[in-house]
């Protein structure tokens, strides 16, 4: 039985079947030309398509590093150049400032100086004006003690005793 | 069970096997409507079955690439994803069933039989020559005879024919072997006693099983020997 099983499968072969191998081949050939204008050309397309898309995207991507890059170096740069500008305003303002103070500080002592001076001038003046007043007074007085002393005969004592009223007078006069 | 008829008829007297030119057009059906059903909603951000037929793509590149560089072997692209996918299908279609019909079988691999397989083959070794010709030029094409002496030239005309012949056979006998025991195992165990397809189920699944690798694997080295042919005639290199 199994012997006879084993051209199961197998057609009877009777020579070469020219026919079925012709049209295998325009099958094949046919199959192919039909698979490369449906499927296989469209999913080639479609494939190189990515490809050059992602090639574009990294192309893109690699420019927008560069040019993020460059940014960032020119933002640092004028950050750099801010600080340092910020920087010698700061100087030149605090040298302003010293500047100033010691400007204010000589012209407010110089000012005190001066209202010192005066001061003292005045006080002179004062002093001048009271001395003058003073000899006056005294010399009156003296004037006037003379004149007492001559219209009385005094003691030594009294005489005394009367310079001294006297001068209290005068100070309390004044 | 008594020996299958094949339905031969004959036209211009050409032999024409129906049962074959039945098998050989749905194969190729089949793999139109495979790749052209997971070609159609094609993005650029890949899904299902694009991702299949991407993969196949690539793998049949990786197969070109391993035997000479894209520029030359990129032309064999389209040719190599066909004859994979146009084996690998045809191996396929006699592994669940076949069917016989007032003792004529209908239903089976085209590649089961050396007609068409062999047809494959002398295609494969025909376009290396025309390939060798085309993009070498006739002398330099003539050379490669009598490289690396002259008188390897008998030689190397019996390789170009045992090439063609094994790429094809080789092919064809795996094939048939597996469907005739498959065959054996529906037709002869199956029926025998009023258990035998009991006994049968096993070793037809295991056999099943292993007709899918091995029809795999020959897809691939079809594939894979016709890169290896073409490069051969088309590569300077060597």
């Amino acid at each position: 039985m199994f012997t006879s099983s084993l051209v199961l499968g197998a057609a009877a072969h009777t020579g070469v079947n020219w026919g079925t191998i012709l049209f295998q081949l325009v099958i094949f050939i046919i199959l192919m030309l039909l698979l490369k204008k449906f499927a296989w050309g469209p999913l080639m397309g479609i494939m190189k398509e990515r490809e050059e898309h992602v090639a574009n995207e990294i192309t893109s991507a690699e420019k927008s590093r560069k040019e993020a890059a460059a940014l960032v170096e020119e933002q640092r740069n004028m950050l750099k150049e801010a600080r340092s500008d910020a920087q010698s305003l700061i100087e030149a303002a605090k040298k302003q400032g010293d500047l100033q103070r010691d400007e204010i500080i000589a012209a407010s002592r110089a000012e005190s100086e001066r209202i010192k001076e005066a001061a003292k001038l005045e006080i002179e003046q004062q002093k001048e004006k009271a001395v003058a007043a003073i000899r006056e007074q005294v010399a009156s007085l003296s004037v006037l003690i003379a004149s007492k002393v001559i219209e009385k005969e005094l003691s030594a004592a009294d005489q005394d005793k009367l310079i001294n009223e006297y001068i209290q007078e005068a100070g309390e006069k004044r | 069970m008594l020996e299958h008829k094949a339905p031969i008829v004959t036209y211009f007297g050409l032999n024409f096997n129906l049962a074959d030119m039945l098998m050989i057009t749905i194969a190729s059906a089949v793999v139109f409507l495979i790749a052209v059903l997971s070609t159609r909603k094609l993005a650029m951000k890949p899904t299902g079955v694009q991702n299949f037929m991407e993969w196949v793509m690539d793998f049949v590149k990786n197969i070109i690439n391993s035997t000479m560089d894209w520029k030359t072997g990129g032309r064999f692209h389209v040719l190599g994803i066909t004859i994979m996918m146009y084996v690998f299908v045809a191996n396929m279609l006699g592994l669940p069933f076949s069917i016989v019909i007032n003792d004529t079988l209908w239903w089976k691999s085209p590649t089961a039989d050396p007609g068409v397989t062999l047809t494959l083959a002398v295609l494969v070794v025909g376009l290396s020559h025309f390939y060798g010709v085309k993009m070498k030029g006739t002398a330099a094409y003539g050379k490669e005879f009598f490289k690396p002496f002259w008188f390897m030239f008998p030689i190397k005309i019996i390789e170009e024919f045992a090439n063609t012949l094994t790429l094809g056979l080789r092919l064809y006998g795996n094939i048939y072997a597996g469907e005739i025991l498959l065959g054996l195992l529906a037709g002869g165990l199956a029926q025998s006693g009023n258990f035998g397809w009991l006994y049968a189920a096993v070793p037809m699944l295991a056999w099943q099983g292993f007709s899918v690798f091995v029809g795999a694997i020959q897809a691939f080295i079809f594939t894979m020997l016709t890169m290896v042919y073409l490069s051969h005639k088309v590569s300077t290199d060597h």
